[in-house]
């Protein structure tokens, strides 16, 4: 290099500072973006503390100004009106609808990303995919429809004339179709990253084709598809609008063991104090156990979150 | 597409290519033969992998099939036990007879063919499972009945693997060195009691003492399979094997690579006195 020329040919002494506009613009673009991220956090931030603070205002007040006191946690059935805030049966109820959901979703979100991932040929996948991924895209309240104006009629009554109109078992199976597109799709997303290299090896050994999906990618897929199988429960666990319409029991429901018959579910018993005739508003009892159920479920899919993050994550380290 | 395949263009090939392919002018001539190709020919979709290749395999011996990349080799080793038919979009044309049977025709299950044709590939593959489980898997699929703790030992004392890994049997396979786990994939190939092993580059991911066994192993294994093994490395090629095929690949004016059979020979003639120039230079190292 010749001395005293710098890159641009020219003799001036050689500045690599750079422009202060363009320096000045890339920091108020960072901040822009800085500050997106930060209204996101303190938003959730004040979800949360808003909930906590109308938990505990919710326990002090049914112990301050109710005759049971925090008894009324444990009272006859959840009748928040009445004062009888029975947790175990909002509790039960959302935990027999999810199981429900998981019953019906288990196996046909399994069997269709088993079909997606190992037999369906790249052509079908194409289409079959997208398809399956529309059904993630129905509104909930179109399938609390589905499942109070055909699941119940059409299938339950027809097998058990006892059911009733609005009943948990319905709702079950309605939030089940739900959650099918989250199950299948994230097990076959773990199915899919599983190393070509380890059917290679099956088909090599002279597996079938089942052999192979069931006994080399399945177990290889394994804590994957676990998660996927948690995400889906939290997402039932979380459902609103299937079990409001289809699950019934406005205004409060009793312990029921039946899953024909109607209750509510611990999302469906705050969507009935919200609206309608069984609005209630501020200062009262009723309305602050919205705020600790409310708690209560963001626990509960949060340390279901968690668990499923942390398989993900191992499943990522294996190979 | 077909009326490329029509046979005045192969003849043309063959005058040029493979004519040494059909007379080893040297040495075990003996021992027979058990895969007989003719005019084996691979497509992925519009592509040509392979063309015109003609290729005997003989029982008991070690067949490597060297070349530069792109030249086909591993292709032509895959459609040994229709491995190829795994990917979507591939055709084979042309004879694979084994044992007079095609392996390409109507009535012959790809399932069938691996049972008795078994494949060890460039990157260790173990399966996240333990190492017995990892030996059973292809026995059991098979549906043998037998006693597999004796079937897991002998494959492994097979392999060179035994003494290392008697007192672990039960741990992940996972958990093995890279030239254990390849030779845990040997045993887990002879497992199943096959006719032939195919190796492709079986040592190419290894350090050079794993590599100095898995070839000591090759030779013994010959005693009692049939072996074919893909190498990059003609050392290997010249250590192991009794016959060599060498590859080479024609750039086509669109720059399209077709691989194609130049010579197939005993290895000692074709490492000592190759009939074509374009083998020579390959091996001598002007080219490749």
């Amino acid at each position: 290099m010749q001395a005293g020329r710098n890159v641009l040919g020219t003799s001036a002494p050689l500045d690599l500072s750079g422009d202060p506009r363009r320096l000045r613009k890339e920091r108020n673009v960072r901040r822009l973006f800085l500050s997106a991220a930060v209204f996101t956090i303190l938003v959730s931030v004040a979800i949360v503390l808003s909930l906590v603070g109308e938990a505990v205002a919710f326990l002090q007040s049914i112990a301050s100004e109710i005759d049971e006191g925090l008894g009324s946690l444990m009272a006859d059935g959840w009748f928040p009106r009445r004062d009888r805030f029975d947790l175990r049966t909002i509790i039960w109820h959302t935990l027999s609808v999810s199981i429900i959901a998981m019953l019906v979703a288990t196996p046909l979100g399994l069997g269709a990303a088993v079909y997606l991932s190992e037999y369906a040929k790249p052509g079908v996948r194409r289409v079959l995919k997208p398809v399956l991924e529309v059904l993630a895209g129905i509104p909930s309240v179109v399938l609390g429809y589905f499942a109070l104006r055909f699941i119940t009629p059409d299938i339950l009554r027809n097998l058990w004339d006892t059911t009733q109109q609005s009943n948990l078992m319905a709702a079950g199976m309605g939030v089940g179709i739900l959650i099918i597109p989250l199950v299948s799709s994230v097990s076959e997303d773990a199915m899919q990253a599983v190393p070509r290299a380890l059917r290679e090896a099956s088909y090599g050994l002279g597996a079938k084709k089942w052999h192979t999906s069931l006994r080399v990618v399945f177990p290889a897929a394994l804590s994957g598809i676990v998660a996927a199988l948690i995400l889906g429960l939290s997402r039932a666990i979380g459902e609103t609008m299937v079990v409001a319409i289809a699950a019934g029991a406005t205004g409060g429901s009793l312990l029921q063991l039946n899953p024909l018959y109607g209750g509510q579910t611990m999302t469906g018993a705050m969507a009935s104090l919200a609206i309608g005739s069984d609005q209630v508003a501020g200062g009262v009892a009723a309305f602050q156990s919205l705020f600790f159920v409310g708690l209560l479920l963001f626990l509960m899919t949060l340390v279901l979150n968690i668990g499923s993050e942390r398989l993900v994550r191992r499943f990522r380290q294996r190979y | 597409m077909p009326t490329r395949l029509e046979p005045a263009p192969v003849m043309v090939e063959r005058m040029v290519s493979s004519d040494p392919a059909s007379s080893p002018s040297t040495s075990p001539e003996s021992a027979p033969v058990i895969f007989d190709i003719r005019g084996l020919n691979v497509y992925y979709r519009d592509f040509h992998a392979v063309a015109d290749t003609d290729l005997d395999i003989h029982q008991n011996e070690i067949t490597a099939l060297i070349g530069p990349s792109g030249c086909g080799k591993s292709t032509v080793l895959r459609c040994f036990n229709r491995m190829n038919d795994l990917i979507d979009g591939a055709r084979v044309e042309g004879r694979v007879l084994y044992h007079g049977i095609d392996l390409y025709g109507p009535a012959v299950d790809a399932v069938e063919v691996r049972r008795r044709i078994g494949m060890v590939f460039q990157k260790p593959n173990p399966f996240p499972k333990s190492i017995y489980d990892n030996i059973v898997f292809g026995p059991k699929v098979a549906g043998w009945k037998g006693n597999l703790d004796d079937l897991v030992e002998e494959s492994l004392r097979r392999a060179a693997l035994w003494d290392e890994v008697k007192d672990k049997l039960e741990s992940s396979a996972l958990d093995l060195s890279g030239g254990q786990q390849q030779r845990l994939c040997i045993a887990r190939a002879i497992a199943t009691s096959p006719d032939v092993v195919l190796m492709d580059e079986p040592c190419s991911a290894l350090d050079p003492i794993a590599t100095y066994r898995i070839e000591t192993l090759m030779r013994e294994l010959k005693e009692r399979y049939t072996i074919v093994v893909v190498t990059h490395n003609m050392q290997q090629a010249a250590r192991v094997s009794d016959r060599t095929a060498f590859f080479s690949v024609d750039v086509g004016t669109q720059g399209q690579r077709t691989g194609r059979l130049v010579e197939y020979d005993s290895t000692d003639q074709v490492f000592t006195a190759p009939s074509l120039k374009e083998t020579e230079d390959y091996i001598t190292g002007r080219f490749g």
